[in-house]
């Protein structure tokens, strides 16, 4: 384990040293958590008191609109939406970081010496992968903390509070995105142990967040609602993949080919 | 120390993959403990490929070796915890200082007091000053001075180095040299690849020549007298061509030269047969001024080799 915690220690001293992924990091959570509050407080009581049915919501989302009025309705509605982004955003950060990981040591030439060392593959990419997830994880929660606390300032309807800061989304944000974000970044590390170009594993690592992108729509459309099994059941298939994927990240990495096929 | 047994090593190469490239091909060698091995063979013989299937960062196609009394491929981490190497390359992290470079391998070799490992090779090395300072910014020589204190940090018997002067200022190439030189002293056994022959011959104990397949094994001195026999050249005031056959006639006499006022003679044991050369050259008037051995270059044997093996000549 000392030896994850010497590569998670690397990777934070080379990756935070550069301030533009350090700004990005604390810049993205902060603009993820202000841009709904301004929404909400916009949105204010603009549809009065007419009933939720008539808010223009799709049917199929109108279940979460239980006892609330119209603007209530319409406020959890959207805000369904922008509670997907803290979802995208431990998916998000990490992969940039994760993407440049191998192939960013194999230009660099730092990668021979470092697997030159009594280090397992599984230790260098759980060191990695564990590098790039904590900073995105804690960036998200922090994140979702300030809106939380926002909702209490801009005088936020309890109703809708209570849908937005229900089980569901607490545990989807929570415990979903961390390992939304493991995911993502055991993609990206694979993906960039297989490219000799930083800017090609960056672009290729980016397509990870279209599930969640997918996930959105579907909210929006009505067609997947979020409640209490709906989320138990995704944290179990993501966790299911997650595992798969950092098993099968060990077994598919090369230390042979990656070494003497980089050019 | 080392001990391999027709290691070999096939790439498959092509856009198909289908094609086999033979980077190493059986090579036998041993090296003992306390020994400077130096491996010399041109670009693309195969020196970096050897190095990285005896640090086992890459698997052999065929053969066996063993490492430090460890078997390739049954412990590779057991090798890789017990040798230290520098790549072609130095491979820092250049937005870190380099204490930082340093205390991220004394961690991970789990060197028992890892900051007092980094102090030590900082300061051996003439780094400590600048221990804050990204390695970035260190001139060439001063990165492959880092590099060579990050293989020593948990101290390892067996050290590969892999063309560490190359392109370095004569300067920066000379301490190199002379820390090598430290390294060899402290008993340590070195495998040192290079293309630089001059190198090679002041730090080996033993040289290979490599170009693929082993094509020599041997000191320094044994490779010239292989390849060349020795010779001694009797330095003269004036020279009388009647001489040469009266120095043929000397038993052990192979070969007989005459270039300016030199006589060169090669011949089977020149401690032995020099005085009665001596005292032929002597008894019929010439004046000796000095007698020496002709010492021939490294390069000269190293490029005989090369082009036998081109010719066909194999190993």
């Amino acid at each position: 384990m000392n030896q994850v915690r010497t590569i998670i220690d690397k990777e934070w001293a080379e990756v935070f040293k550069n301030r533009t992924v350090m700004l990005t990091t604390l810049l993205l959570p902060l603009l993820f958590a202000i841009m709904p509050l301004v929404m909400l407080r916009a949105m204010g009581g603009s549809l009065g008191d007419i009933p939720a049915e008539s808010a223009g919501i799709p049917s199929g989302a109108l279940a979460i609109c239980k006892g609330m009025n119209g603007t209530e309705c319409m406020q959890a509605y959207m805000m369904g939406q922008f509670m997907i982004m803290f979802l995208l955003m431990p998916v998000m950060i990490p992969v940039t970081i994760a993407a440049y990981s191998i192939v960013g040591e194999k230009t660099t030439r730092s990668l021979e010496p470092l697997l030159a060392t009594p280090i397992t593959t599984a230790q260098l990419l759980l060191g990695k992968a564990l590098a790039a997830v904590i900073p995105a994880v804690i960036a998200g929660w922090l994140s979702f903390g300030i809106f939380a606390l926002g909702t209490y300032l801009i005088g936020l309807s309890p109703v809708v509070r209570a849908y937005l800061l229900s089980p569901s989304w607490l545990l989807a944000i929570l415990i979903l995105g961390p390992i939304l974000a493991l995911i993502s970044v055991n993609f990206a590390l694979w993906v960039s142990s297989r490219v000799s170009d930083p800017r090609v594993a960056e672009q290729i690592s980016a397509v990870i967040i279209l599930p969640i992108m997918l996930l959105g729509g579907a909210l929006m459309a009505g067609w997947v609602v979020m409640n209490l099994v709906s989320v138990l059941m995704t944290i179990l298939a993501a966790l299911l993949i997650a595992i798969g994927l950092s098993y099968l990240g060990v077994l598919i990495f090369e230390r042979e080919t990656i070494l003497t096929r980089w050019k | 120390m080392i001990r391999t047994q027709g290691l070999t090593k096939v790439f498959k190469i092509g856009k198909k993959l289908k094609e086999d490239f033979t980077a190493v091909d059986g090579l036998d060698l041993h090296v003992p403990r306390g020994q400077v091995f130096g491996f010399l063979g041109p670009n693309g013989a195969g020196k970096t490929t050897t190095v990285r299937m005896l640090t086992s960062l890459i698997h052999p196609t065929a053969g066996q070796a063993q490492v430090n009394g460890l078997t390739l491929g049954l412990d590779d981490n057991g090798i890789r915890r017990s040798v230290g190497i520098l790549t072609e390359s130095p491979g820092l992290y250049e937005r870190l200082s380099a204490e930082k470079n340093l205390r991220i391998y004394a961690d991970l070799y789990q060197v028992p007091d890892p900051q007092a490992a980094v102090t030590k090779y900082l300061s051996m090395l003439g780094l400590w000053e600048r221990r804050a300072d990204p390695a970035g910014a260190f001139s060439k020589g001063m990165r492959q001075k880092l590099a060579v204190a990050r293989a020593l940090l948990h101290e390892p018997p067996l050290l590969f180095l892999d063309e560490p002067t190359t392109g370095l200022d004569p300067e920066s190439a000379k301490l190199v040299r002379e820390f090598i030189e430290e390294l060899k002293s402290e008993g340590r056994t070195i495998f040192l690849t290079t293309h630089n022959l001059d190198e090679a011959d002041r730090l080996c104990d033993v040289i290979g020549v490599f170009n693929q397949k082993l094509l020599a094994l041997g000191a320094p001195s044994e490779l010239r007298q292989q390849l060349f026999g020795r010779k001694s050249v009797f330095h003269l005031a004036a020279l009388d061509p009647s001489w040469l056959p009266l120095v043929s006639a000397v038993a052990g006499v192979i070969e007989v030269e005459a270039h300016d006022n030199k006589i060169l003679v090669r011949l089977e044991d020149p401690e032995g047969q020099n005085p009665a050369i001596a005292r032929a050259l002597v008894q019929a008037g010439a004046d000796i001024q000095f007698i020496g051995e002709l010492r021939q270059p490294l390069e000269a044997v190293y490029l005989d080799l090369l082009h036998h093996q081109q010719e066909g000549g194999g190993a």
